[in-house]
């Protein structure tokens, strides 16, 4: 091996400690990194071949209820490639063993075939054989809940008869891969499964014989979906249609894409963060090498070592950070990317998992830490350039000092010899003490990311659950309904409160831009869902006209008093334009709401409802929920407190935990600046304090001067990180803020708290650890020349 | 041998060098137009005060430096207005320095230390052997820490014969040495000189020194006040101090 690079070894193991610091950061950056890219890559990949291989629909369409051939006719619509029309509607199951409300959605499909969109991946057993009207294909995740395999049973309350399914296989299918039920936003396997069923016995169950009620289509490749929707909707308006869309308003597919955007941003801040940071330390730590080698290089030079080997010495030196760090960041995240994708089997369900570590993805990782080592030594590296051989034979100059106001204070003669020292130090480098403080303040900032979601997410949660959904059951109708059945619910064993609600398909336009959601009449003064203000106190819907979800709002772009043009999807299919006048304060969703007489009105109908939500008596529960279901127009109930369960599990096992190794990584970074910083302060003072205890100063006194001036440090860079943390904080909620929920912007005193001592705790250890080089200082060597 | 080493081919060839450094606002003229021939193979103490210039046209002579105006030749190569790689080049190829404070690496062994300048030498002798010439053959693996500073600065002049250089410079060799090191050290550097025929140039302030030289030049306020030839070079055992 050559000299030089021996010396390369050599040096980097007598910076073991800083260098392995600051390759963790760059291990930190390299590991989400790699983590979000891999498990975005497989998501996509998992995705895209599912969708291709199994014929993933373009358009979907729901209706009431048209005759066969019109298919045909919405076969002709130029750019359609495949169309198949099939039968869907909701069932109560019951499966044994398990006494909550379990709701089901009965899918057609040809009898003893596959269907030509939305095909299904066969698990294990088979189609239902032809002509069996008893046979159904289960969803796996539901199947896996209630451990049901192929051959087992379960019963199904179809149109109002209970009947016995046999379960003929187990198949997943691209519609599905987030299977939620209707009006859900989490999964819950075991109280909502998806079933499929041959065409005829289905059709013949729900007196859909030679009809059909929901269209996928399949579009030929550069066809555009805008007009296909336009000609489906004209085809389909007088068969009840809602409204045709694409695949971005598909439920399973928006939650994909949903996810896949938030990883995106997240692969994408976070790095850049941690990488920036690493940039820091690699500048401080290779602007330090070069100051105490600057005789060394001298000696290179005069010996006829260029410009270019100089410089590749020092790059090479922080490039094997960055490669120690990189190898560090991809083991680490290949570990965690096989764990998220654990969590995300869970959640995902695919055929086969694309999950691999793709050498892209490798190369990007040790490039960008490359990069960031590039960056960080640059400056100290083209510092090395400049030295002149000749005058870098020369010991440096005594830095120059100036009494500052503090000497000329009456202050200066209350403080001793070493205080002055260390305030001279800080004073002389002004800008090398702010870059310092700076880079504290900067890994204080990212413990206040990495803590502050955690609250948010609490906060959220019982904003949600504490003061907009209060009801206990939701129930909803299978038809608009007359208002006249809340006496009757009233009546039912265990209810204590009913609040009637009216929803209605809805797109949303303004401008070019549009919304599908669901319009929902409220009470004006609803109890059980309210409508919350920006301080989240409940508000009262106007007489007329509409409110919404401030979210929703700013995706559109509308303030109060702006005009929306409301096409509703149901009944008369009536176009006008309402103007919003008040906007709903809510985490989760985007919705849109009216009071609900207003609503009726404007759809042209009675008193008419679609659903209630009600307040119950627990005790009572299981009579209810059995009275419930022997409601003819009841389609399905839902449990509030097990939502909110799902919804609590999913944050914590997929999101906290993402925010958790944040919080670890934020911690990691701590530690490493603040080590970094003191480790340098040291070095660069070694000679000084051998020469105060060779003047008879204490250990005490001389660890002052260190001490001191990292709680100067330390008290600087903690009001620095706050600022950057709340920064930071503000634009990762933002980042983050989606259709499917918003985390608050709150930031409570014990974060701040808690980020502060995150620092000074990491300031403990370093001081402690460099305490025991302090024990050691060697007076007579550190004062000998040379 | 001397005569010899007078009349040989001029090595370096230097007139009117000046230098001129700015500190701040203050301009320090180091060198006030120096003219100096060093001939091949011979070995001139260079001898002055301290500020009288001697370690500036040492520098300048040995491409770390350049001059401010005048013109420096080395063979047929001139190095006034060379460009920094053209420096470089100069001293991979040609140079080698010896400095008062021996300069050595410290995360390096000294064989390593000579693997340093052999590692880029186009025809250098093993680190081994450059050792074995200053007398350290047995001591190679020992780090700087682990040497005295006599045996440090043997290193160094290994270091810095190891590539065979037509020039040696030595900036107060024996300034941070005991006199019987010193004395060691300069028996090293005359050994060399004599066995490779380096020509070599030694800065020192002790005049005593000057006795083991072929020529002695006196350097005062930035220029060349006086040069003595010796009619015999003394041993470097033979001085005391």
């Amino acid at each position: 091996m050559r000299a030089l690079s021996i010396k390369l070894w050599r040096d980097l193991w007598l910076q073991k400690g800083q260098a392995a610091a600051i390759a963790a950061v760059i291990g930190a950056g390299v590991m989400i990194l790699v983590l979000g890219a891999t498990s975005l890559a497989a998501v996509r990949d998992s995705q895209q071949r599912f969708y291709q291989d199994y014929h993933f629909a373009d358009v979907f369409v729901d209706l009431k209820r048209a005759p066969d051939h019109v298919a045909e006719r919405l076969r002709a619509i130029t750019g359609v490639q495949q169309v198949e029309a099939r039968v869907q509607a909701p069932v109560r199951l019951e499966v044994e063993g398990f006494d909550d409300p379990v709701r089901g959605l009965l899918v057609s499909i040809p009898d003893g075939r596959q269907p030509l969109v939305n095909r299904l991946h066969l698990r294990e057993g088979s189609l239902p054989e032809p002509g069996r009207a008893d046979q159904v294909l289960l969803n796996e995740p539901f199947a896996e809940a209630h451990g049901l395999r192929a051959g087992d049973r379960l019963k199904a309350i179809i149109n109002g008869r209970l009947e016995t399914l046999s379960v003929s296989g187990i198949a997943l299918s691209p519609e599905f891969i987030y299977q939620v039920g209707p009006a859900d936003i989490l999964p819950d396997y075991e109280r909502f499964g998806v079933l499929w069923m041959n065409r005829r016995a289905l059709a013949r169950a729900y007196d859909m014989d030679g009809a059909f009620n929901h269209v996928g289509l399949t579009l030929q490749a550069g066809a555009q979906p805008q007009a296909v929707i336009g000609a489906v909707d004209a085809a389909l308006a007088r068969y009840g249609g809602i409204g045709a869309h694409d695949r971005d308003d598909q439920t399973s597919h928006f939650f994909v894409t949903e996810n896949q955007q938030r990883m995106g941003v997240l692969a994408t801040v976070l790095p850049v963060i941690f990488l920036g940071v690493a940039a820091f330390l690699i500048n401080v730590l290779m602007g330090r090498i070069i100051r105490t080698q600057r005789q060394q290089i001298a000696v290179l030079k005069a010996f006829g070592y260029g410009n270019a080997e100089v410089a590749g010495h020092y790059l090479a030196y922080a490039g094997l950070i960055a490669l120690l760090g990189s190898a560090f960041g991809i083991a680490l995240g290949a570990w965690a990317a096989g764990w998220l994708a654990g969590i995300y089997a869970e959640y995902f369900r695919f055929p086969t998992w694309q999950f691999r570590l793709e050498p892209r993805v490798l190369a990007l990782g040790i490039g960008v830490a490359a990069g960031a080592a590039l960056i960080g030594a640059w400056r100290a590296v083209a510092r090395a350039l400049a030295e002149q051989p000749a005058e870098a034979m020369r010991p440096p100059m005594p830095e120059s000092f100036r009494r500052g106001w503090l000497e000329r204070s009456h202050l200066d003669r209350l403080i001793d010899q070493p205080t002055r020292i260390i305030l001279r130090n800080l004073g002389r480098h002004r800008f090398k003490a702010s870059m310092s403080a700076l880079g504290i303040g900067l890994s204080c900032g990212l413990v206040l990311l990495g803590s502050y979601q955690f609250g948010s997410v609490n906060h959220m949660m019982d904003i949600q659950y504490g003061k907009v959904l209060l009801m206990d059951v939701h129930a909803s109708f299978t038809d608009p309904t007359p208002a006249r059945a809340v006496a009757e619910l009233n009546a039912l064993p265990g209810v204590v409160l009913v609040e009637a609600y009216r929803a209605v398909p809805v797109r949303l336009r303004v401008g070019s831009r549009e919304h599908r959601t669901s319009l929902r009449g409220l009470e004006p003064t609803p109890r059980l869902n309210q409508l919350l203000d920006a301080a989240y106190r409940p508000q009262t819907l106007p007489d007329d006209g509409l409110a919404m979800t401030r979210w929703l709002a700013e995706d559109l772009g509308l303030r109060p008093g702006d005009l929306v043009e409301i096409e509703v999807m149901e009944g008369h299919r009536r176009v006008l334009d309402v103007p919003l006048v008040q906007l709903v304060d809510e985490p989760f969703g985007a919705g849109a709401y009216m009071e609900r007489r207003a609503l009726n009105r404007l759809l042209r109908e009675g008193p008419a409802i679609s659903g209630v939500w009600l307040l119950t008596d627990r005790a009572l529960e299981a009579e209810l929920f059995d009275r419930l279901w022997e409601h003819p127009r009841v389609a399905s109930i839902g449990l509030i407190a097990q939502a909110e369960q799902n919804i609590r599990d999913y944050l914590n096992e997929t999101f906290l935990g993402f925010m958790g190794i944040l919080l670890l990584l934020a911690a990691t970074v701590a530690f490493a600046v603040v080590y970094n910083n003191a480790r340098i302060a040291f070095a660069e003072r070694e000679r000084e304090l051998a020469s105060l205890r060779v003047l008879g100063y204490t250990r005490a006194e001389v660890a002052w001067i260190l001490i001191g001036e990292m709680v100067v440090l330390v008290a600087l860079a903690i009001p620095i990180g706050w600022l950057v943390g709340t920064g930071l904080a503000w634009a990762a909620n933002r980042a983050m803020a989606s259709e499917m929920f918003r985390l608050p912007f709150v930031l409570s005193p014990g974060i701040y708290a808690f980020s502060a001592l995150a620092v000074i705790v990491a300031a403990a250890a370093s001081v402690w650890l460099i305490g025991r080089r302090l024990n050691r200082l060697d007076m007579v060597s550190a004062l000998k020349t040379e | 041998m001397a005569s010899e080493a007078t009349t040989g081919r001029a090595v370096f060839e230097a007139t009117g060098l000046t230098k001129v450094y700015h500190m701040g606002e203050v301009a320090i003229h180091a060198l006030r137009g120096v003219d100096l021939e060093l001939h091949a193979g011979e070995l001139v103490v260079m001898l002055g005060a301290s500020g009288s210039g001697k370690s500036t046209l040492l520098n300048i002579m040995g491409g770390l430096d350049v001059a401010t105006e005048g013109r420096l030749r080395y063979r047929d190569q001139e190095l006034s207005g060379a460009s920094e790689s053209a420096l470089t080049r100069f001293r991979r190829e040609h140079v080698g320095f010896v400095f008062q404070f021996y300069n050595l690496i410290p995360s390096l062994t000294a064989r390593e230390n000579v693997a340093i300048a052999t590692d880029i030498a186009s025809n250098p002798m093993r680190p081994a052997e450059a050792l074995d010439l200053v007398g350290l053959g047995e001591r190679m693996d020992h780090f700087p820490s682990q040497l005295s500073g006599g045996e440090q600065q043997r290193v160094a002049i290994a270091r810095a014969i190891a590539k065979r250089p037509m020039v040696l410079m030595c900036d107060e060799p024996t300034g941070a040495l005991d006199s019987e090191t010193g004395i060691r050290v300069l028996e090293v550097i005359e050994h060399i000189n004599r066995e490779l025929d380096t020509t070599t140039a030694i800065i020192t302030h002790n005049e005593v020194i000057g006795q083991m030289a072929d020529r002695v030049i006196r350097l005062s306020d930035g220029k060349v006040s006086d040069i003595q030839v010796n009619e015999h070079r003394r041993a470097p055992s033979e001085l005391a101090w």
